[in-house]
């Protein structure tokens, strides 16, 4: 690890279940603050079951252990975790008709922060972020997802980080289906939360985005597992030779 | 009861064979059941008009003449008993009951809602009016000079009882159906409102600023006529739950928009849930009218109630919206209907339910255009939101359309208070309950954003009320 302090969030032999199927198959992970950390596995090999699960999603069984700033946190629930400063940006944010942004982020901030912020303070705060984002202000206005398209979605997601404020953040694929623009709004947002000593763990399958996100550590995970681990470097490697030259534990017979 | 006869049989002789003069001693001594001998005191007590007594009379014997509906919940239509039932309550009665008698957990809704004392005890039926004197002179006086008449019915039908006997029943004949001839028999309070022509009446009217007014009968009666170009909005009820021993209520509410004319018709009700809440409502719209029915079912024990707009006059238009919360063991059994009887006239039905626990809703709609009615406009759309496993919604829309140029449009989706979503707002920081409670304030927004803001604040409450320690 490049940064010596104890880390904001760490698992430890992290299996999940969907079902009868284990899907995520022993993971080791350990983020220090303003650390970032990329994520980079083929489609389907459990990406999104690891970080869904580390967030306490109900319909995953997990085992292993999971940490905040070193507080165990396996058995707590999705909004316990976040009240402790953590943040899952969703690979596939869900729409709630009827419910505003602003009204929603408001509930949000004031549950993550344990206190109701002033409407004055709270809009002028959401709209300096939502500037930084770029984002038309009426967005505050609109149905959370609701109709948002891909790009919108992700923007919203990043807006929520900033606002949240979180000490640890996964970021499911936040840079998919950005055009280039976008996408560098988003790494702006993501270096701005790092730079606040924000530990970061983002799932990508682009090495476009790490070309604006310098990481410090970069995962391989295939079936389930982290296959290899290194610094910038393997990510670029990744682009060039895809994942076939990595054997997957299980057919190598160990790694 | 008495036995059934055919509804032709059904003759006028009701003064030789029902006629005697002490209606006040009558009511002391047999104060339940549903008899000629009823309808005949309730009359004369309010000292009512012949043609007033004649037709309660008649309406009693289609009432008893006709059948049971044989759609809706038969189930739990079955179980009223209508012998167990006070057909009439003098105001003064009312308060017989007292606020120990009152359930508990009406009590603590009041509190919770913050519901003054005074309200509390009228709304609970402990005290027989409400006084509002105040907000009531201001309104009133505004009104007054703008020839407005708003008035219970029973007053109604003393001042102004020509106008009452032109237009009373016309809209919902007696013979409607068996609930409308039962709130025909034994009316008693209700609103009725003149809006004179080109008036525009700016306030939203609500029914308790009138005062002495049995605002909350069992058996309202409400007359709404609105004059060429004129406007007015109307409020019905209010979200503290209405707690009442007596189990089934059914008003009648009949609307008249003529040329031009706009009315809004908005209702909040929360009913204890031992009662059922069995109402006709309906509207006729003239060339260029506009009605709009905005109605929220919150309670009961069974609601049957399908707001209808019968457009008459070329290009009128008729809206309904209405949300429906089935609690476990409730069923609302609610809809609209829409008449297209003239040319290029629209109609537009939004129709939103939650069923919760064993709480089931059901839509139940009908959309007719009458051959001739070309280019006429339609859409319906039904949306049931489903809170755990046992909660059970069905839709039954019906579509008479006899015109071809007609544009109909339909759509119904049932939603389940999903895992994704509670996922991803807990993954916020927001409790299970809270979340919950965003997403089903969510589901309703398009209706409470209707309400006027007092109303709707409300709403909210009251739906968190009902939403609280919400499992599955
Ligand atoms: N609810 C579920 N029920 C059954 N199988 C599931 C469920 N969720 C995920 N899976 C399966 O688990 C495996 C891992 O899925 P996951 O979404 O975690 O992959 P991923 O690495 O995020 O892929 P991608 O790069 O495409 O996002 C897949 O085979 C997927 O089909
Ligand atoms: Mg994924």
């Amino acid at each position: 690890m490049s940064h010596s302090a104890k880390p904001v969030f760490s698992c430890t032999d992290v299996h999940v279940w969907i079902a009868e199927k284990e899907v995520v198959k022993g993971v080791d992970l350990a983020v220090s603050a303003g650390e970032i950390h990329a994520i980079m596995g083929p489609n389907g090999s459990g990406k999104s079951t690891l970080a869904n699960a580390l967030m306490g999603h109900p319909a995953y069984t997990l085992e292993g252990t999971v940490e905040l700033s070193g507080e165990d946190v396996t058995s707590l629930s999705p909004d316990e975790k976040a009240r402790r400063g953590m943040f899952l940006a969703f690979q596939y944010p869900v729409a709630v008709p009827g419910v505003t942004v602003a009204s929603f982020l408001r509930a949000a901030v004031a549950a993550v922060r344990g206190t109701e912020v002033p409407v004055r303070e709270f809009r002028k705060e959401l709209l300096a972020r939502m500037e930084d984002l770029e984002m038309d202000p009426a967005f505050a206005g609109r149905y959370l997802n609701d109709g948002f398209s891909g790009g919108e979605k992700k923007r919203l997601e990043i807006l929520q980080l900033l606002m949240l404020k979180p000490r640890f953040a996964l970021l499911d694929e936040t840079d998919s289906g950005l055009d280039i623009d976008a996408l560098k709004v988003v790494a702006e947002g993501i270096n701005a939360a790092a730079s606040q000593d924000v530990g970061m763990v983002l799932v990508t399958h682009y090495q476009r985005l790490l070309n604006y996100v310098r990481p410090h550590v970069v995962h391989v995970f295939m079936d389930g597992r982290i296959v290899r681990t290194g610094g910038p470097e393997l990510a670029l490697e990744l682009e060039e030779r895809g994942y076939d030259w990595l054997e997957t534990p299980a057919t190598a017979g160990g790694a | 009861m008495a036995s059934p006869r055919k509804v032709a049989d059904i003759g006028t002789d009701y003064a030789q064979r029902y006629g005697f003069h002490d209606p006040e001693e009558y009511f002391l001594r047999s104060p339940k059941g549903l008899s000629h001998e009823v309808v005949e005191a309730i009359s004369r007590l309010k000292k009512e008009p012949e043609w007033m007594r004649e037709f309660r009379h008649k309406a009693l014997d289609i009432f008893l003449a006709k059948p049971m509906p044989t759609w809706g919940d038969t189930q739990m239509l079955s179980e009223i008993n209508f012998d167990e039932i006070t057909y009439f309550v003098r105001a003064t009665e009312k308060q017989g009951e007292t606020w120990d008698e009152v359930p508990e957990n009406i009590k603590r809704t009041f509190d919770r809602l913050g519901i003054p004392e005074a309200e509390r005890k009228f709304l609970s039926g402990v005290s027989a009016q409400y006084e509002s004197e105040v907000v009531y002179h201001s309104v009133k006086e505004e009104l007054t000079k703008q020839g407005v008449i708003f008035l219970d019915m029973d007053s109604g039908l003393r001042e102004h009882e020509a106008f009452v006997r032109e237009y009373f029943a016309t809209v919902i004949p007696a013979a409607d159906n068996k609930f409308s001839a039962l709130n025909s028999a034994v009316w008693s309070g209700g609103s009725f409102i003149y809006v004179p022509k080109n008036i525009e009446v700016t306030i939203p009217l609500q029914a308790y600023f009138r005062i002495n007014a049995e605002r909350m009968g069992q058996f309202e009666r409400t007359l709404i006529i609105a004059d060429e170009g004129s406007k007015v909005h109307y409020i019905e009820g209010c979200t503290a739950p209405v707690y009442s021993s007596n189990s089934l209520h059914s008003a009648v509410v009949e609307l008249i928009a003529k040329r031009g004319a706009r009315i809004r018709y908005t209702t909040i009700q929360n009913w204890s849930n031992n009662i059922y809440n069995l109402v006709t409502k309906r509207a006729v719209a003239w060339e260029d009218a506009v009605v709009e029915w905005v109605d929220g079912n919150l309670g009961s024990k069974l609601t049957m109630k399908y707001p209808a707009i019968f457009l008459k006059g070329e290009r009128a238009h008729g809206e309904v919206l209405s949300i429906a919360f089935a609690g476990p063991g409730q069923h609302q059994d609610a809809g609209a209907k829409a008449v297209h009887l003239a040319p290029n006239t629209t109609s537009k039905i939004t129709s939103k339910s939650i069923s919760k626990g064993t709480g089931r809703a059901t839509y139940r709609g009908l959309v007719k255009v009458r051959k001739g009615a070309t280019g006429c406009k339609t859409s319906v759309q039904c949306d049931a939101l489903l809170i755990g496993e046992a909660a059970r919604t069905d839709t039954y829309p019906t579509m008479e359309i006899a015109e071809d140029q007609v544009r109909v449009e339909h759509e119904a989706r049932i939603s389940k208070l999903g895992d994704e979503q509670l996922f991803y707002l807990r993954s916020r920081g927001l409790t299970d309950d809270q979340a919950r409670l965003m997403i089903v304030n969510g589901f309703i927004e398009p209706f409470v954003k209707e309400l006027p803001m007092e109303y709707a604040v409300e709403l909210n409450r009251l739906i968190e009320l009902e939403m609280e320690g919400s499992v599955g």
